[in-house]
């Protein structure tokens, strides 16, 4: 049965994308493209524009796309539960230890070490953001031709804008979306 | 009650508008968590937010809707989980669906693809206010001395964008470190 299967594949994916929604691509590649083939490789890069183009979580929106490439709307919905029930039933028990043993000096102590971890990890992975944005694909190279220099106004007038008046993240990106668009589509 | 059932509401539209509003990584959702959880409603301060970020991050899955889980659990309790969990899951539902449809379309279309360029330039400047706003958040809490919070940031932030390692071996690494820092520490005051 095809919903079955769908779940079976999703449930997967959710227990095994660990590490952020980018981790999350080749673990979907593997089960989707080479395991049950239900999207061709050009279809996947298709897949991942999407991820990209559309807001929501990027393990979210590939549910909902192979979900409804497979078995219409009922199997995008099959698909979202399948890769949620897993990490909910665990983080459903992480949060029942932590709010009860938070207090525990252990707790506090692992915490204190895990808040500036934390913080470097999401800096890593805004970097790699930042790269792509600026140099494209290929990444950093001391070329200046193919340093994206428009990004990079925008992003550094962005950022002053944030820093100064405290502006909704949102608003400012739906700004700079408008921007881009009035810039390089001329 | 009355009170109860406007938190679950509540709850609900702020995982549904934060789902909603985030486009791909999961990080530029600490700017909007903090937005709405800590500065507007002030259910969770800072400092729990970063813990509860830790938490969502080394679990597997969607870290969207364990991040909106942990905030659920907190202030509802197990239907509070469940809420923020539904809450994040239907706008990709219902997006997506309508994004396969016309999916073609859309690709070709020049204007979206020029503002999808500038708003991947925005997420840098919100990603990159957010890592300040933390960063001065942690150096500033009154947890470990700062030498070993920059020392310990500085070898995460190595491990994870230089060598390119797994975000959950560097977490679980570290939570290690806690531990025995945690013995050792009981053992120094025992003797």
């Amino acid at each position: 049965m095809i919903y079955l299967e769908l779940f079976k594949a999703w449930f997967q994916i959710g227990l095994f994308s660990i590490g952020g929604s980018y981790a999350a691509l080749p673990i979907i590649k593997n089960v989707i493209v080479d395991g049950y083939g239900w999207l061709s490789i050009s279809q996947f890069a298709d897949l991942v524009v999407i991820d990209e183009m559309a807001p929501g979580p990027i393990i979210l929106n590939s549910a909902t796309f192979v979900g409804a490439q497979v078995a219409g709307f009922p199997g995008a919905i099959v698909a979202t539960i399948g890769c949620l029930t897993g990490p909910a039933v665990i983080v459903s028990l992480i949060a029942y230890l932590y709010f009860k043993y938070q207090d525990l000096p252990v707790i506090r102590s692992i915490l204190s070490i895990l808040r500036p971890v934390v913080v470097a990890l999401i800096a890593s992975a805004g970097l790699a953001i930042i790269m792509l944005s600026f140099w494209g694909e290929h990444g950093f190279s001391s070329d200046m031709d193919s340093l994206n220099l428009i990004s990079v106004a925008i992003a550094v007038a962005a950022f002053a804008v944030l820093r100064k008046y405290k502006l909704n993240p949102v608003i400012l990106m739906l700004g700079c979306g408008l921007l881009g668009g009035l810039i390089y589509a001329r | 009650m009355d009170k109860n059932k406007n938190t679950y509401l509540t709850l609900f539209l702020s995982a549904f508008y934060i789902s909603a509003v985030t486009f791909g990584s999961g990080y530029v959702i600490v700017s909007v968590i903090k937005k709405r959880f800590v500065d507007e409603l002030k259910w969770i301060e800072e400092e729990e937010m970063i813990n509860l970020i830790a938490l969502a991050q080394s679990s597997p899955g969607v870290m969207t809707a364990n991040t909106a889980l942990l905030v659920g659990y907190k202030t509802c309790g197990m239907p509070g989980a469940f809420l923020a969990v539904l809450g994040v899951a239907l706008p990709p539902l219902v997006t997506i669906f309508i994004i396969s449809i016309f999916y073609n379309t859309l690709r070709e279309n020049t204007i979206v693809s020029a503002m999808l360029k500038g708003m991947r330039a925005g997420a840098c400047a919100v990603i990159a206010d957010v890592v300040v706003g933390l960063f001065t958040s942690v150096i500033n809490d009154n947890g470990l001395p700062r030498i070993a919070k920059l020392t310990i940031m500085a070898s995460a932030f190595t491990a994870a964008y230089i060598f390119k390692l797994s975000f959950i071996l560097i977490v679980l690494f570290f939570l290690l470190l806690g531990v025995a820092r945690h013995l050792l520490v009981r053992k120094g005051a025992a003797a």
